[in-house]
């Protein structure tokens, strides 16, 4: 089974986990820019980050056999901070990078004028690097924040098969579906989604334009989800084609829009053997066997 | 300290432990004659009538009527000290967890003292309403001291200055100056987009009744079923629930039907109008607001 986890935050996850998910198959990834746990004060805190999403993750992720991207944006939790808005100013420079494979995630979190701003600003920017876009939809009032998701893409100009949007459920997925975007599924140990009931969507709706991903991050997550969900689907009846349709084939299509993905292997790469040299910037993933 | 819930009668001392009493939906709106004759500093006189347009005072809370209580040994040192010099408050306010205890006042029904606060969050409390006689006229500085007592403090710092506001908003009658209401609703944003779960209830309590917006306000309310925080935590939540909010809460019960998900008791609560006194025994379903 081929793995493109198309939804994960590695920043929060440790070595083992890039060790077990390229064990189940995991190759390639992107990790959405978004919140941490404790929100961020400046654009400085933002620049930090992004850049350790496209180097340091990067270097990490390949480290691993990995091929990591990213999509960079100023996510709707944060777009509420004036202290933290101005980083739209600074995204275009990074739309602009390699590995830079979507704007996202961007969206709604309380539905607010800020967010509406910068959400509509981000596709605008979107639309200029011609890149896709990947869009979370709300944990709270997620029915309405879906359908004004969609209101507000409609209005962009975007064409709907460039954007993905992400987190949806049972009662969601419809809506999206019928606006002709890409449907995203996070598969959560207990709450977003399960696998089994994700085999159930599938069964309904069929696997066009299905987007299967872990979203594990720094919260009870697990970035094998995508596998599990793979070994459910050939467990209820999917082919294996099936299954690399919606693990590898669906996000490849979609991300590669950007016309920015590495899909081939990490040069050298030997699994349990990580290549020299083995340093980014002067540091190792490597612990005890540096001079 | 001693912080005393004695002014309310719902709340079983965190000396004894009382029974566990359903809690009625809000706490009596009169304050308690011993908190205004306490030491917790000058309170402001009864309301100005301009301030009649409102229909009720802010309802007391335990961390309100436990800061308004007397106080003694380093509290009340502290307190004289910050109405001597207001920028005493800087040194008291990372210290008090360390003096008066962390214990929670409500230890029957809140154990972890998330839902209705803690001793160190009262001593906070009541360190704000020194502050708000220390720099009494001049309401600017106070809103100034206030963001940066939020700004450079731990999370139970700012939920200090959270459960100050509260105190502050009883205190005032609902009269608050201009100044501080809106820094309060900044800070009470902010802490509405923390994941911390004792943040997020120290935003929703009578500052919050009586000054965030509607919007804010009900995101904030489905974010503590979200995160299944008790609604208790929630100051004149009977007063202020809508049919909008009614919708959002309906949505989310549909929502964890679909997904065959335990639909949180809480949410019954704000589906049909709550009769007084009816607090059920909580189900209670664990989201972090993960990416």
């Amino acid at each position: 089974m081929r793995i493109f986890d198309p939804h994960v935050h590695m920043t929060s996850r440790t070595t083992d986990d890039y060790e077990a998910m390229y064990a189940a198959g995991v190759r390639a990834i992107v990790e959405p820019a978004f919140w941490l746990g404790q929100p961020r004060t400046s654009v400085g805190s933002f620049v930090d980050y992004f850049d350790a999403l496209l180097g340091w993750e990067r270097f990490r992720a390949a480290q691993f056999g990995i091929r990591h991207h990213a999509t960079i944006a100023l996510n709707p939790k944060e777009a509420n901070d004036p202290r933290c808005t101005e980083v739209l100013d600074v995204i275009p420079r990074y739309l602009a990078k390699d590995g830079v494979v979507a704007v996202g995630e961007v969206g709604y979190d309380a539905m607010t004028p800020a967010e509406d701003e910068a959400f509509s600003r981000q596709l605008a920017l979107a639309l200029d690097a011609e890149l896709p876009v990947l869009v979370h939809t709300p944990h709270r009032d997620k029915q309405a924040g879906t359908r004004r998701t969609l209101d507000v893409v409609r209005e962009s100009g975007l064409p709907a098969g460039r954007v993905l949007v992400d987190h949806l459920n049972e009662t969601t997925v419809a809506a999206v579906r019928d606006a002709g975007a890409w449907a995203g599924f996070s598969i959560y140990p207990d709450t977003k989604m399960d696998e089994t009931r994700m085999v159930a969507i599938l069964r309904e709706y069929g696997t066009e334009r299905m987007i299967v991903n872990s979203a594990a991050d720094w919260g009870r997550s697990d970035p094998l989800k995508t596998w599990r969900t793979g070994m459910t689907m050939l467990e209820q009846g999917f082919t294996e084609d099936d299954v690399d349709r919606v693990l590898w084939r669906n996000p490849v299509e979609f991300y590669g829009q950007s016309g920015n993905l590495v899909l081939d292997p990490v040069p050298g790469f030997v699994a349990e053997a990580p290549p020299a040299p083995a340093t980014f910037e002067g540091s190792s993933v490597l612990r005890g066997v540096r001079a | 300290m001693t912080p005393t819930t004695s002014s309310d009668p719902a709340a079983p001392t965190a000396a004894t432990g009382g029974p566990a009493a359903p809690a009625p939906p809000r706490a009596p709106a009169a304050p308690a004659a011993g908190g205004v004759a306490g030491a917790a500093g000058p309170v402001p006189a009864a309301p100005a009538p301009t301030a009649a347009a409102r229909a009720a005072a802010p309802p007391l809370t335990a961390v309100v009527a436990a800061a308004r209580a007397p106080h003694a040994g380093w509290l009340a040192d502290a307190l004289a000290e910050v109405r001597r010099d207001p920028r005493a408050a800087d040194g008291a306010f990372p210290l008090a967890g360390r003096r008066v205890g962390r214990a929670p006042l409500r230890p029957a029904t809140d154990p972890a003292g998330v839902v209705h606060g803690t001793v160190d969050d009262a001593a906070r409390a009541a360190l704000v309403l020194a502050l708000g006689a220390a720099h009494r006229g001049d309401a600017d500085r106070l809103a100034a001291h206030l963001a940066d007592l939020y700004r450079a403090g731990d999370t139970a710092e700012r939920r200090g200055v959270l459960r100050g506001l509260d105190a502050l908003a009883v205190a005032s009658g609902g009269d608050l100056p201009a100044p501080v209401v809106a820094v309060g609703r900044d800070l009470a944003a902010d802490a509405l987009r923390a994941n911390d779960t004792s943040l997020v209830a120290a935003a929703v309590g009578p500052f919050a009744a009586a000054h965030l917006d509607q919007h804010t306000w009900r995101h904030a309310v489905v974010k503590l079923v979200f995160q299944g925080t008790g609604l208790d935590a929630v100051a004149a939540l009977d007063d202020r629930a809508d049919a909008e909010l009614a919708r959002m809460a309906r949505d989310l019960a549909a929502e964890r039907r679909a997904a065959g998900r335990a639909v949180p008791d809480d949410l019954s609560r704000l589906t049909t109008p709550a009769p007084a006194g009816a607090a059920a025994g909580p189900t209670r379903t664990v989201d972090t607001e993960e990416p």
